[in-house]
């Protein structure tokens, strides 16, 4: 016990006493206290971040080697907890309009956080899998909290059971790695697959499992069957978050897992990355054309930009690390912005999510109509949009590699997918105008959609704060 | 005497897993059904780390075998919540009734 030295822990451990702390006032002061609670853990979230800031990033390993903080980890906490933020900031609103203010809401959200703070700082498959199941645990009470709501229950059950599956899927990979290198720290297991002269065949085995597992978490095709239902079954303002924060922690998880210990087997794991990450281009690109919700929309076009992620990782570089860092933050920014507006969809009193539900915006509701239009235009990648460089960079990693076709099916599928993205800027301004919608856009949703539609146009002018800050991060991960 | 060594562990486990994961998806009654499944897989995994845990001298994978019987609970727990939510909706748990969302 020599390294008993908690500082490293200290975000984690201020944002499981907030989340307990507010707990109880919860559970003292009733549904009425949930706006004050909402807002409290926002700035549990900001403080946390300020916390984060001041502990200093360089590599440190505690707790006996199980948990690691080190520049990436630090820079995906930070993502994460501005992802947090403002699905926060979207939902007040949300949640008191469609009836469901419970106090439990914000602090599920709280706790989900800290899950996913663990899952980008395991260094050991135990914190692995504990971070990972306090998260989904977390999420899957989430997508069901509608409680009055069907749509809403199926979500819950489809993507319990299928989580589930997935755990099943990556516990029993985890078993196998253990039986096969004697271990569950990183640094041994890195170790022991380093000097193997054959990789047995059960170790290769259980690395697939682990993969497949984490594919249902990032949504990769094949494991992406739950995305679509669960994005539109479940409360708007609980798909946003879906689809902003979880997947940067899955992420953070699959790249060190990935580059730390297994890069000795990259051969093995290259294959399948390269197979979901194609598929996943491919199926988001045309499995969207025929979406009429848009939050179905959404969900396809997330499980694409996987896809586009994914590439970064094939290329195994650092360079394609950093590329993947750089890609996931201008997703998670540009898909706020995007929420914004969606949970704006509302008709009296009720919200609508159909894409013809926005026919005409821009004459009925400029304010709406134009943000969006931009952000459709990053997301499609169309320069000057920050969407643009994303893609550029992920590509970039991948020709670098000498990873040619995977490079130009990329392209391809982002020239498919551009089509959707633009059908909803026509339908916005060239379609017979619908009905308005309901008016009133609140503070934290209009500032999110401000945030995000400057970061968009604004990330031209200076891409190198970002750029160099989230190579510098996966950097980290080459060192050792 | 055959001696029992980790390799029938193994197969055995394999087997449990395989059959978890089958009854996931061939089941076409009942939503229990499933979560009796997952715990079944999960039971697998267990009977995996204790074998290998056995057989490499080494108590990690028993430890695991502890946490994973929590988090199981925990998971059941919430499972089982869920579910009965969604009957209070439905006023049913067949699987074939989880179907309103389709695309």
């Amino acid at each position: 016990m020599t390294d008993f030295n908690l500082i490293p822990l200290l975000p984690e451990i201020f944002l499981s006493l907030v989340g307990m702390g507010l707990l109880i006032v919860g559970v003292s002061q009733g549904n009425v206290s949930t706006r004050v609670i909402c807002w409290s853990s926002a700035a549990g979230f900001v403080i946390t971040g300020l916390i984060l800031l001041g502990i200093g990033w360089e590599t440190q390993t505690v707790l006996n080697g199980m948990f690691v903080m080190d520049k990436f980890a630090g820079f995906m906490k930070l993502l994460i907890l501005t992802g947090l933020v403002a699905a926060v900031g979207l939902s007040v609103r949300y949640i008191i309009q469609e009836g469901m203010e419970r106090f439990e809401y914000p602090i599920l959200i709280i706790f989900a956080g800290i899950g996913m703070m663990i899952m980008v700082s395991a260094n050991n498959l135990l914190t692995l899998y504990m971070g990972l199941e306090l998260q989904s645990l977390s999420l899957y009470v989430l997508a069901a909290f509608h409680r009055n709501s069907m749509r809403s229950s199926e979500a819950g059950i489809k993507y319990f059971v299928l989580g589930a599956l997935s755990s099943g899927m990556l516990l029993f990979g985890m078993s196998l790695i253990y039986g096969f290198t004697g271990s569950v720290d990183f640094t041994t297991i890195g170790a022991t697959v380093n000097n193997l002269s054959a990789i047995p065949f059960g170790l290769t085995f259980g690395l697939v499992f682990v993969l497949a597992g984490l594919a249902f978490k990032i949504s990769a095709v094949p494991f992406h069957m739950w995305t679509p239902d669960v994005y539109q079954g479940a409360p708007t303002s609980v798909t946003a978050l879906f689809a902003i924060v979880p997947k940067i922690a899955a992420f953070g998880l699959l790249m060190r897992l990935l580059f730390e210990p297994f890069m000795g087997m990259s051969e093995q794991w290259v294959q399948i990355i390269y197979f979901i990450a194609v598929a996943s281009m491919v199926v988001g690109a045309f499995a969207a054309i025929a979406q009429g919700n848009i939050k179905r929309l959404l969900a396809y076009s997330s499980i694409g930009n996987m896809g586009y992620a994914l590439m970064g990782l094939v290329a195994g570089t650092a360079e394609g690390a950093g590329a993947v860092v750089l890609y996931l933050t201008i997703y998670m920014i540009m898909t706020a912005g995007v929420f914004a507006v969606v949970l704006s969809m509302r008709r009296q009193g009720m919200a609508v999510y159909k894409i013809k539900d926005l026919s005409g915006l821009s004459q009925t509701n400029p304010g709406l109509a134009y943000p969006l239009a931009i952000l459709m235009f990053s997301m499609s990648g169309i320069p000057p949009a920050a969407g643009f460089f994303g893609k550029l960079v992920v590509f970039n990693a991948a020709v670098a590699s000498g990873y040619y076709i995977l490079a130009v099916i990329g392209v391809l599928s982002s020239v498919v997918a551009a089509f959707y993205y633009l059908r909803v800027v026509k339908v916005m301004f060239f379609d017979e105008p619908a009905d308005a919608f309901d008016g009133g856009l609140p503070f934290a949703r209009r500032a999110i959609l401000f945030i995000s539609v400057l970061f968009v146009l604004g990330f031209v002018i200076k891409p190198n704060i970002f750029v160099s800050s989230s190579f510098d991060a996966a950097s980290v991960l080459f060192q050792g | 005497m055959l001696e029992i060594g980790l390799s029938h562990y193994l197969t055995l486990a394999g087997l449990l897993f395989t059959i978890g994961v089958f009854g996931m998806f061939l089941n076409r009654k009942n939503v229990i059904v499933i979560l009796m499944s997952v715990e079944l897989m999960l039971l697998a995994v267990n009977i995996n780390f204790v074998a290998f845990s056995a057989y490499l001298n080494d108590l990690v994978g028993q430890v695991f075998t502890m946490f994973i019987l929590t988090v199981a609970a925990a998971e059941a727990a919430i499972g089982l919540a869920i579910l009965v939510v969604f009957f209070r909706n439905k006023g049913s748990i067949a699987v074939e009734e989880i179907s309103s969302m389709k695309g």
